[in-house]
């Protein structure tokens, strides 16, 4: 693996998580932060679908299942970073915060950003998924086996 | 003779105030809002979604907000905005095999790898009603447990390795879609998925429990049925990599069936598939055998002539949105048609009247 395969990775895995955090989450913990840095749209916030892909039995030939709303945008810092925002629903402020992220996540302010934003958010992320395999793991079947007619 | 006239914009608006009005309801009762909507009727909001064809739960509370409760007025104004949306792309199809499941339940292999795991269902409710939710009460709290596996296999995996089950492999051509081109017949089974799965549920059940009683009978066994999430992912071409983009609830059906074998296959299990936003099973298993239904001609079956088996049928009426949109036309004003009819009928009558004073004079 390059180091440009890493750094992929990386940023793979922030932006996905951006993508999947909850709005107003999201907007909280990034309320604290103050010193924005600026910069410039590349392509402002805009609504739109993504047709949603499913496979014939699992593992099959594709199938188009419906849309999802997604909201995305990019931007560039004075500084020159790149940054794109891909949210899922209709929250501009929410693709705006996360191309902001995704853009000072590549300069030296990473590690504060990862700290202060990205950690709570996967915790609560991990939280809320263990919460639901919790209560499903409650409701799995334990078989008892009758008196058997054979013996 | 009939005069083109035109008016009632006055008569609209004020039934548009009234309705309005309705839809509040007893102003000394508190007003929904969306999040209680959302939250608390999620599986009318699932269904708003699944067959509006678009998944924000959000915007689909809204809508049966507005269309006070009338589903399928909310799957319209959903089927509306959505048209409004530009497409931004596709995601990869998504990995059900990898779903965090809530629910994962197999009729056929009670000791499926995973377990039998049954999530928040009705299924063993007494369906007695429960006047507790009348009143005001505390907040329930689910029990939690330890051991969920991390990793629920697929049921047919299992029957596959024997080769009993016929196989589904895997390919990447990309799907036809019929939000972009109109319907075309004989449909490929991507485009019949995509048409059933948006499909109006009372119809696909319909379908579905007429092969049951024997139009087009198929042996289903729900193989397996799971609920949970899934991440779905796109590849941006921007970035050259993909990305989540979100995460989805889906319900899944995989139905095993009996089959004898045909001309062209040999005896061994083949299989219906139900794939649907949301927590959706009735309509999953539905979906699972209609799908199944239609496959008559790849698998060589015979054609009974069920109405299940027709693929022109069931595709051309399910969509609840066609068919109330022309079912509903013909109460609005059609004056001059209706005009155009009662001179004929008229005209007929009078000569069939003509007629039979003749043949009484003679």
């Amino acid at each position: 693996m390059t180091a440009q395969d890493d750094q992929n990775e990386a940023r793979k895995g922030w932006m996905s998580l951006l993508a999947k955090s909850p709005a107003q989450r999201l907007a909280d913990l990034t309320g604290e932060i103050t010193d924005w840095p600026g910069f410039e749209w590349l392509r402002p916030p805009e609504v739109g679908g993504v047709m949603v892909r499913g496979r014939t039995g699992g593992t099959g030939a594709p199938f188009n299942l419906g849309e999802m709303t997604v909201t995305r945008c990019a931007l560039r810092l004075a500084t020159g970073e790149v940054g794109h925002g891909y949210v899922q629903g209709r929250d501009k402020a929410h693709a705006e915060r996360a191309a902001l992220i995704d853009a000072m996540m590549q300069t030296e302010r990473a590690e504060e950003l990862r700290r202060a934003v990205l950690d709570p958010l996967e915790t609560q992320l991990q939280a809320a998924k263990a919460s639901r395999a919790a209560r499903a793991a409650a409701t799995k079947v334990d078989f008892f086996t009758m008196v058997r007619g054979e013996d | 003779m009939y005069v083109a006239v035109k008016g009632g914009e006055r008569a609209i608006d004020n039934a548009h105030d009234w309705l309005a009005e309705e839809r509040r309801g007893d102003a000394s009762v508190p007003e929904l809002d969306v999040a209680q909507i959302r939250e608390q009727l999620s599986l009318a909001v699932n269904r708003v979604m699944a067959e509006g064809s678009l998944y924000d739960p959000d915007l689909a509370a809204l809508a049966i907000k507005q269309a006070r409760g009338d589903l399928i007025e909310a799957i319209f104004l959903i089927r509306a905005y959505r048209t409004t949306l530009p497409r931004i792309g596709h995601s990869r199809p998504v990995d059900t095999g990898a779903m965090a499941c809530i629910r994962r339940i197999s009729a056929t292999f009670k000791d499926a790898p995973g377990g039998q795991v049954l999530g928040p269902t009705f299924d063993y409710t007494h369906r007695l009603l429960d006047f507790k939710l009348a009143a005001e009460g505390e907040t329930p709290r689910a029990a939690t447990g330890e051991g969920l596996a991390s990793e629920m296999p697929r049921i047919t995996d299992f029957l596959n390795r024997e080769g009993l089950i016929q196989d589904e492999p895997p390919c990447d051509d990309t799907p036809p879609d019929m939000t972009r081109a109109p319907m075309e017949y004989p449909a490929t089974r991507a485009l019949r998925l995509q048409a059933l799965t948006r499909g109006d549920e009372g119809f696909v059940l319909g379908m579905a429990y007429s092969t049951q009683r024997g139009y087009g009978r198929n042996h289903p066994f729900v193989g397996e049925l799971r609920i949970g999430t899934v991440a779905v992912e796109m590849d941006i071409p921007e970035l050259g990599f993909a990305i989540e983009i979100g995460e989805i609830t889906l319900t899944e059906c995989e139905t095993v069936n009996q089959f004898m074998g045909s001309k062209t296959e040999s005896p061994q299990f083949t299989r219906g598939y139900g794939l649907v936003f949301g927590q959706t099973e009735r309509k999953a298993i539905s979906m699972a055998l209609v799908d199944r239904a239609l496959r008559w001609d790849e698998l060589g079956e015979d054609n009974e002539g069920a109405p299940a088996q027709d693929e022109e049928f069931v595709l051309s009426h399910a969509d609840n949105i066609q068919a109330t949109g022309f079912l509903e036309h013909i109460k609005l004003p059609h004056y001059v048609d209706f005009q155009s009819e009662l001179e004929l009928i008229r005209k007929v009558r009078a000569e069939a009247q003509e007629a039979a004073r003749q043949e009484a004079a003679e």
